[in-house]
C-alpha cells in the first residue's frame, strides 16, 4: 500500500508530460535545494558536485540502489550490458517523467530480431521509495559530472529524507 | 586403482538394473561411447572426458572450421550440444527454441522447436535469459525452458510428449539448468535467488512427467526430504536443522537455488548437486547458518531422501553460491582407494569429498588471492569442524549495513561460476575455468515483493591489485589440493572445458577464442576466433569416422553484465579508472555453433 503514492505520483507526471523529446531534458545545473534535494531550473531533481568531488546525498544514494537493482541487467556505473542499454546514455535524452514512467511500469521491445523486457518496479518499494535517488545518479553518470565508481564523499542524509524513506519502505509499521 | 566412474558403471548397472527402468540402461550403455555426447557433461560422473584422440597433441595445430550454424538468437549461450548417432540437438536461451540436425545431410534441420512463452519472464532472469542444455532418455529430448515448464520433445520429430509447469515465473521462478535423467525420472532445478524463491530440486516420471519427489533446499524436514539418517560430516543433522538456522518464517524466501549441474552415481545409486546463495545478499537481515543453502546434497534418486549434505558457506554474506559442478572420480588418497566428490566453489575453495558418506578430504583455495578466508576448519574434534574461518577484514556481516566492505576477492561471480571443469583420468588432473576478480560489497536493508529482485548489497568488482588478467584457466590436483600449471586470461574463463584422450584439453574464451592447450603443461597449442564471446560448453564426437569438437559462442549470461563495460579499479588514480579492457570492444552479441575438425 505504502509505495502506491509513488506509482500515482509518476503516472500523472507522464501523463502531464505527454510524450518528451531530447529537448525536454533540459539544463541540470542546480538552482534550489529543500532538504538535500537539488533542483533544476524546471523544478525536476538534479545532482550538485561540489569542487572537492563530494556528491549530494540522492546522487550517493542513487549510486548504491542502482548497484542493486539495476546492476545485475544494466551492466555497472550505468554503462550497459550485453543484456540492457547504458542508462548513463539513455538519460541524455530521457526526460524525468518518461523515466519515471518506464520505472513505474516497465517497457517490452520484443520483436523477430530481439526481446527485451523490462519489469514494473512500481510495487517493488526497493526502487520505487527511490526513484529520485536513481534518476539524480544516473542523470549525473549521463553529464559526466560524476566518473565510474563509487562516489568518494557525500553529503549527509537529511532528516526530511529519512522520514520520507522510512514511512515509503514502511520501516515504522514493524517492532 | 584411478578409474573414472563411468568405467565401472555397467557392471555395477547391470546387477542392480533388474527393477530400474530401460531408460537407465540405456543411457548408461550411450554415455560409455565416446562418439556420441548423450549428457549435460558426457557421462554420469560430470567428467567432461572423452575417449576420442584422432585430435591430439600433435596435431590439434591444424584443427579447422568444418561448418558452422546461427541459432538465431542473440542472448548469452550456455552450455552445449548433444550428439545421438547422426543427430544433433542444439538449444538456445530464451525463447528456447531446440534444433534436431541430420549429421549425415550436412546438418539440415530435421525438425526445430519454438515454446510460446510470455516474454514477462525475460526481466524475472537475472543476469541474462540463459539456458544450460538439455537430456536425453527413452526417445525424449527434455528441455527446462526460461517459464520454468520441463518439456518432452520426441526426439525423431520434436513433437510435444508432455509438458509440466515447475514453478511459477511470477514469483521469480525461472528455468535455466539442464536437467539430468537418472533411471526412470529426469531431475531438474530451478532459478530464482535474486528474487527469494524457497528453491528446490524435482523429480518427475520421464513417461508422462508426474512429480515423484520435491526437495527444498530450506525448510522443515518433510520439505526437505531429510530423516534420522541424513548426516554432515558424519553426524545426524537432526531434526529441524533447517529451520533452526533461520529467523521466523524467513526460510520461506530463502532462496538456496538449484540451477548447477546434477551427477549421478550408478553404483552407490546417489544423486550430487549444490544449492545456492540465501535471499538476500544482505547477510544482516537473515541471522543465522541460513541451512541449506550454500550445500552440497547426496540424495537417493528413487525417493529423493538426503543421505548427507556438507554445508560449505554458513551464512553467506558474499553470494558465493554452491551450484557448481560435483565431479565424481575414483583414486588414491593416502594409499586407500576413495570415491570422491570434487568440487570448486564459487567461494574459492576447492574441497574433495568421500561421496559415500560426504566426509570432507581436501578444502584449499584454488586461487591465490582468495582472501575471505584463512580456510577451513579440518579438525574432526573441533567444534567448528568443517566450516570456514571468515576474516574479519572481508566480513560484510561485522562490517553491517551501509558499511562498504573492500577488497574482497573473489568477487560475488565467484573464482569459477557454472562454466563446468573438465577431468582426465590420464593426467589425473582438473582443468578449471575461472575467474579473477574481486570486489567491494556493501548490504543494505530490502523489502521483499514477491516477484521482484530481493537483492539487498552494493557491488563493484575489479581485477585483484597488482593483477591484469581477470581470468585464469587451471589444472588442479584434488588429491594435494594444488594449482599444477596456470594460464591468465584477460577475461574471466566462462566456458566449460573439455579433456580428450588426445592430451589436449579445449576451453573457450570471452572475446571468442576456442583454445586447445597441452594436457600436462598447459601450452596453447591452437586457437580460432568464433563468430562471438564464448559462455558455452566445449563437447567432442566422432561421425563418420572423424573426429569433431563443437562450441556454442554467444556472449552474455552473468559475465557479459559485469564486463562489457570494462572493470574499474578503485585502488587506482582517475586517470585509470575505467582502464581496464571493455569486453564490449572485443565482441558482440549472437549465437552460433561453430564446429571444427582435422583437414582431410
Amino acid at each position: 500500500m505504502r509505495q502506491i503514492w509513488f506509482v500515482i505520483a509518476a503516472m500523472s507526471v507522464v501523463a502531464m508530460g505527454g510524450v518528451a523529446s531530447a529537448e525536454d531534458v533540459g539544463d541540470p545545473t542546480a538552482v534550489k535545494s529543500e532538504d538535500g534535494k537539488y533542483l533544476d531550473k524546471d523544478g525536476n531533481p538534479t545532482f550538485k558536485v561540489q569542487a572537492d568531488g563530494t556528491v549530494d546525498w540522492y546522487t550517493y544514494s542513487g549510486f548504491r540502489r542502482y548497484h542493486s537493482e539495476c546492476h545485475v541487467c544494466h551492466g555497472p556505473d550505468g554503462m550497459g550490458s550485453t543484456y540492457a542499454p547504458a542508462l548513463a546514455n539513455s538519460l541524455k535524452t530521457m526526460s524525468y517523467a518518461d523515466f519515471l514512467g518506464t520505472v513505474a511500469s516497465g517497457r517490452k521491445n520484443v520483436n523477430t530480431a530481439q526481446e527485451n523486457v523490462m519489469p514494473a518496479f512500481g510495487d517493488n518499494p526497493n526502487v520505487a521509495c527511490y526513484m529520485d535517488d536513481l534518476y539524480v545518479y544516473l542523470r549525473a553518470r549521463a553529464n559526466n559530472a560524476i566518473p565510474r565508481g563509487r562516489p568518494a564523499k557525500h553529503e549527509d542524509k537529511s532528516d526530511a529524507y529519512t522520514k520520507a524513506e522510512d514511512a515509503c519502505m514502511g520501516n515504522n509499521d514493524k517492532k | 586403482m584411478r578409474k573414472v566412474l563411468y568405467a565401472t558403471g555397467v557392471g555395477a548397472m547391470a546387477m542392480i538394473a533388474a527393477g530400474a527402468a530401460n531408460a537407465n540402461e540405456e543411457l548408461s550403455k550411450m554415455s560409455k561411447n565416446p562418439k556420441d555426447w548423450v549428457m549435460p557433461a558426457g557421462d554420469y560422473a560430470n567428467t567432461r572426458y572423452s575417449k576420442l584422440n584422432q585430435i591430439n597433441a600433435s596435431n590439434v595445430g591444424k584443427l579447422q572450421v568444418a561448418w558452422t550454424f546461427s541459432t538465431g538468437v542473440l542472448r548469452g549461450h550456455e552450455g552445449g550440444p548433444l550428439i545421438i548417432g547422426n543427430t544433433m540437438y542444439v538449444h538456445t536461451p530464451f525463447p528456447n527454441k531446440v534444433y534436431a540436425l541430420d549429421l549425415s545431410q550436412d546438418s539440415k534441420i530435421i525438425w526445430s522447436y519454438e515454446p510460446k512463452q510470455d516474454p514477462n519472464v525475460i526481466p524475472v532472469m537475472c543476469c541474462d535469459t540463459v539456458n544450460r542444455g538439455l537430456a536425453y532418455a527413452d526417445g525424449k529430448i527434455f528441455l527446462h525452458q526460461a517459464d520454468d515448464t520441463l518439456v518432452a520433445l520426441d526426439s525423431k520429430t520434436g513433437k510435444v510428449a508432455w509438458s509440466v509447469k515447475n514453478g511459477d515465473p511470477k514469483k521469480g521462478q525461472t528455468g535455466t539448468s539442464a536437467p539430468l535423467v537418472v533411471k526412470d525420472k529426469v531431475l531438474v532445478g530451478t532459478s530464482g535467488g535474486e528474487f527469494g524463491v524457497q528453491c528446490s530440486m524435482t523429480a518427475y516420471d520421464v513417461k508422462d512427467g508426474k512429480q515423484v519427489w520435491k526437495a527444498y533446499s530450506e525448510g522443515p524436514d518433510d520439505q526437505l526430504l531429510f530423516n534420522d539418517k541424513t548426516t554432515s560430516l558424519g553426524k545426524p543433522v537432526g531434526k529441524d536443522s533447517s529451520l533452526k538456522t533461520w529467523q521466523g518464517d524467513q526460510w520461506k524466501i530463502g532462496g538456496g537455488c538449484t540451477w548447477g549441474w546434477i551427477a549421478y552415481d550408478p553404483e552407490l545409486d546417489m544423486v550430487y548437486y549444490g544449492s545456492g546463495n540465501p535471499s538476500t545478499w544482505n547477510p544482516k537481515q537473515r541471522p543465522g547458518d541460513n541451512k541449506w543453502s550454500m550445500t552440497i546434497f547426496a540424495r537417493n534418486p528413487d525417493t529423493g531422501m538426503a543421505k548427507w549434505v556438507y554445508q560449505m558457506t554458513p551464512h553467506d554474506e558474499w553470494d558465493y553460491d554452491g551450484v557448481n559442478e560435483m565431479i565424481l572420480t575414483d583414486e588414491k588418497i593416502g594409499g586407500k582407494d576413495r570415491k570422491l566428490l570434487t568440487h570448486f566453489d564459487r567461494n574459492g575453495l576447492a574441497y574433495t569429498l568421500d561421496r559415500t558418506d560426504g566426509e570432507l578430504l581436501v578444502a584449499e583455495k584454488y586461487d591465490p588471492k582468495v582472501n575471505w578466508t584463512s580456510g577451513v576448519d579440518m579438525d574432526k574434534n573441533s567444534p567448528t569442524y568443517g566450516r570456514p574461518k571468515v576474516l574479519d577484514a572481508a566480513s560484510t556481516e561485522k562490517g553491517g549495513e551501509d558499511h562498504n566492505t573492500k577488497g574482497i576477492c573473489p568477487a560475488a561471480l565467484g573464482t569459477k561460476d557454472e562454466q563446468p571443469a573438465a577431468y582426465s583420468p590420464e593426467t589425473q588432473l582438473f582443468y578449471v575455468p575461472t575467474n579473477h576478480v574481486c570486489m567491494d560489497y556493501e548490504p543494505f536493508k530490502v523489502s521483499y515483493t514477491a516477484g521482484q529482485p530481493y537483492v539487498g548489497a552494493t557491488l563493484s568488482m575489479y581485477p585483484p591489485p597488482g593483477d591484469k588478467n581477470m581470468g585464469n584457466f587451471i589444472a588442479w590436483d584434488a588429491k594435494t589440493g594444488k594449482i599444477v600449471w596456470s594460464d591468465p586470461e584477460q577475461f574471466s574463463v566462462w566456458s566449460g572445458a573439455l579433456a580428450t584422450a588426445g592430451n589436449v584439453v579445449f576451453y573457450g574464451t570471452l572475446e571468442g577464442y576456442l583454445k586447445a592447450v597441452d594436457a600436462k603443461t598447459g601450452k596453447e597449442l591452437y586457437k580460432f576466433k568464433t563468430p562471438s564471446g564464448i559462455i558455452g560448453n566445449v563437447t567432442t564426437y566422432e561421425h563418420g569416422g572423424k573426429q569433431y569438437i563443437a562450441v556454442l559462442s554467444g556472449v552474455g549470461g552473468w559475465a557479459g553484465i559485469g564486463l562489457a563495460a570494462g572493470l574499474t579499479d578503485p585502488t587506482a588514480g582517475l586517470g585509470a579508472v575505467g582502464g581496464y579492457a571493455a569486453l564490449s570492444n572485443y565482441t558482440s552479441l549472437g549465437g552460433t555453433l561453430t564446429v571444427f575438425s582435422l583437414p582431410q
